[in-house]
């Protein structure tokens, strides 16, 4: 008998060491005269597990983690006795961390072999293409219109709204494009799409071709996530191959293929329109809108540009349909979000769940408290533009609304936690510092605003002039949020001004009280 | 393309030569919007961007050199100069903050003697701040040439710069 173990090849289980527990795994099968096959999977995104292999058993998969290549002679032994080992974690799916999650967008990811075509079929994939084929483009648009979709990427923007607008322009050259320049701290969601559930990018990327009638799709990746591209480019090989790109996607009448493009390390190219510059070989500068991208994009077309994870929630809504993704979630807020938990947390990984959990769930409940142990003291929500949140307001539904009326985002979903030893000054100051460092340079407030920014901050934190010096930053956060055309001036001054109010003491002023601590 | 998404080899070291670069060049001009494409061809083969590519890929593309220029300045990726043998990049951006990736950081720059963002005195090593490699839940991160470390300790730091500085 073969024994069939599964070791994700994701950036993030290769950093902690997945490749050397493979080979180790490999040579002690060897020695003990296994036959082992051994598939590469992406991550199921319980990161403090990681490394973690998966063994196929009757009842389903077994996982061991964390595993070291020490662990590999013991572990191969507890295997095939199907013994206690101090690493086995029971099956996969009931690991309550696991169990709790609604995994829509996620739910081959870790599961399947994201280089194969045929692995992808046989878990359900390529079925939301089929029924979009079915229902013909006009319906396609209006079942992503229904499911209630919104961007992925962090602006929120309905994503059908926004293909319905580019398919309604006349038949012309159109651009799909992907948007996986994920530069948020705190974020990897998809980096772990791409690396562990390709072709169902691909996938979403066909479909809304075929809805808004563009042949050409590209998916700009971050020069910072090389072994996203090469898997991402290693399944659009095999999409080829297998018919689901090409002159007649999946046996239709449409046209659609694409590639990928490697960005050069610049955090604004994640902002659309500075994207579409950096796609056409310019300076990636931000546009002002109008004409939006769904009229004039890549190359003055109309152009669908989407996150990864906007894109990769399409098959599961036009396989399912746009009412069943739609009830998930809460308000305006529908479906499912990948929320990602980083920084100084005990469990931290990729936690997808309907809208409407709270903050305070998530990073106690889900992420356990700090990884160091100490009290949580403030939490980065929605990457470096994102507001730092204290515990008082950890009521906080996930939902898009909610944290936008308490002056915070929820972005790409991304939580930092920082335990009771975070300087807040130092915090504020870094994201000016961040803004000064890549800001495309098009509007003043952010190409200058943001290094006098750092110096304010420096005087105040020097306790010079500190009233008059609190009043200048909060006057040029005001200058940067409303004098910028993108978010990255426009929304520097969440991190800034969020740190100056909820932890004022780090800024030498005295603390502020609040009632729900 | 692909090539140079992996491993942890040491970093190429051709020489500028035009034809080499014309060649590179050339390669790329089916593609739509190919300057970026050039940019990265020419810096996989040579390690930089050279001066001298600049007026060469302006001709060829019938743009204005400054046009190049500005592009190659503009992307924090692109090196005017070749680095060192090795790269090493330390995740500087908040979730690697709240790890305790600031002195790490502070200890590394110490260990080779320069600050962030250039090469040790014996060209062994260049030290870049990266803004996240996506590791954050495994944070802090780093990446030697094309591979990636996670739970970056002191420990572990040491071993990373004793290997490049080899």
């Amino acid at each position: 008998m073969t024994l069939r173990l599964f070791i994700p090849a994701d950036a993030g289980a290769l950093a902690v060491g997945a490749e050397e527990v493979a080979s180790a795994l490999g040579a002690a099968a060897a020695r003990q005269k296994v036959a082992v096959d051994v598939v590469r999977t992406g991550s199921r995104g319980l990161y403090w597990l990681e490394p973690m292999v998966e063994v196929q058993t009757s009842a389903g998969r077994v996982a061991y983690g964390p595993v070291a290549a020490s662990d590999a002679e013991g572990l191969l032994r507890a295997i095939l006795a199907d013994g206690a080992h101090a690493l086995r974690q029971g099956l996969t799916e009931e690991i309550p961390w696991l169990k709790r999650q609604t995994r829509l967008t996620f739910a081959r990811c870790g599961v399947v072999d994201p280089r194969s075509l045929e692995d992808y079929r046989a878990h359900d994939g390529c079925k939301g293409l089929e029924r979009a084929l079915a229902l013909g483009p006009a319906a396609t648009v209006e079942e992503v219109v229904q499911s209630g979709l919104r961007g992925r990427g962090g602006a929120g923007f309905p994503t059908g709204i926004k293909w319905r607008t580019v398919a309604q322009t006349p038949p012309q050259q159109k651009y799909i494009v992907c948007n996986a320049d994920e530069g948020d701290s705190g974020t990897f969601a998809d980096r772990m799409i791409m690396e562990g559930d390709p072709f169902v990018l691909i996938e979403g990327m066909a479909i809304a071709g075929i809805a808004v009638g563009a042949t050409k799709g590209y998916v700009y990746i971050r020069s910072e996530y090389p072994h996203a591209a090469a898997t991402m480019e290693a399944a659009i090989a095999a999409a080829r191959r297998g018919g689901l790109l090409g002159n007649r996607v999946a046996n239709s009448s449409f046209a659609f293929d694409m590639e990928v493009r490697v960005g050069a390390g610049a955090y604004v190219c994640g902002e659309e329109t500075s994207l579409l510059d950096s796609l056409e070989g310019k300076r990636g500068l931000v546009r002002a809108k109008p004409p939006l991208p769904a009229h004039k994009g890549l190359f003055g077309r109309p152009t669908v540009i989407n996150n990864v994870l906007s894109f990769a929630s399409v098959p599961i809504i036009m396989d399912k349909g746009g009412a069943f993704y739609r009830d998930f979630g809460m308000g305006k807020s529908r479906g499912t979000m990948p929320i990602q938990l980083a920084g100084n947390i005990k469990y931290g990984g990729l936690f997808e769940a309907a809208f409407g959990i709270t903050l305070g769930e998530l990073v106690d409940d889900v992420g356990g408290g700090t990884r160091s142990g100490r009290p949580v003291r403030a939490v980065q929500v929605g990457g470096p533009l994102g507001a730092y949140f204290p515990r008082a307001l950890f009521d906080t539904p996930f939902d898009y609304e909610a944290f936008a009326a308490r002056d915070g985002l929820i972005g790409h979903g991304g939580i930092v936690v920082f335990d009771d030893t975070v300087d807040m000054a130092k915090q504020a100051r870094f994201a000016m510092e961040f803004c000064a460092i890549e800001s495309c340079g098009k509007c003043t407030p952010c190409r200058v605003g943001s290094t006098r920014g750092v110096e304010v901050i420096d005087h105040i934190i020097r306790g010079e002039n500190r009233a008059a010096n609190t009043a200048l930053l909060e006057d040029l956060c005001h200058t940067l949020k409303f004098g910028s055309l993108c978010a990255l001036g426009g929304f520097t001054p969440y991190p800034v001004m969020s740190a100056l109010t909820y932890f004022p003491e780090d800024f030498g002023a005295p603390p502020r009280l609040l009632a729900a601590e | 393309m692909s090539t140079m998404h992996q491993g942890s080899r040491q970093q190429s070291r051709v020489l500028w030569n035009k034809d080499i670069a014309l060649t590179r060049i050339r390669e790329c001009l089916d593609r739509e919007g190919p300057l970026l494409l050039i940019l990265h061809a020419l810096q996989e083969e040579f390690g930089y961007i050279d001066q001298a590519a600049e007026p060469l890929i302006a001709e060829t593309l019938n743009i204005t050199r400054a046009e190049v220029h500005g592009v190659v300045t503009f992307y924090h990726d692109f090196r005017r100069e070749p680095a060192g043998r090795h790269t090493l990049k330390l995740c500087r951006a908040e979730a690697c903050q709240a790890a305790g990736g600031d002195p790490l950081a502070r200890h590394a720059e110490t260990r080779l003697g320069v600050p962030m963002g250039s090469t040790a005195i014996d060209g062994s090593v260049t030290l870049e701040p990266v803004y996240c490699l996506g590791l954050c839940a495994i944070a802090p991160s780093a990446m030697l040439d094309g591979r990636v470390v996670g739970r970056l300790d002191q420990g572990r730091l040491d071993t990373l710069l004793a290997e490049a500085q080899q």
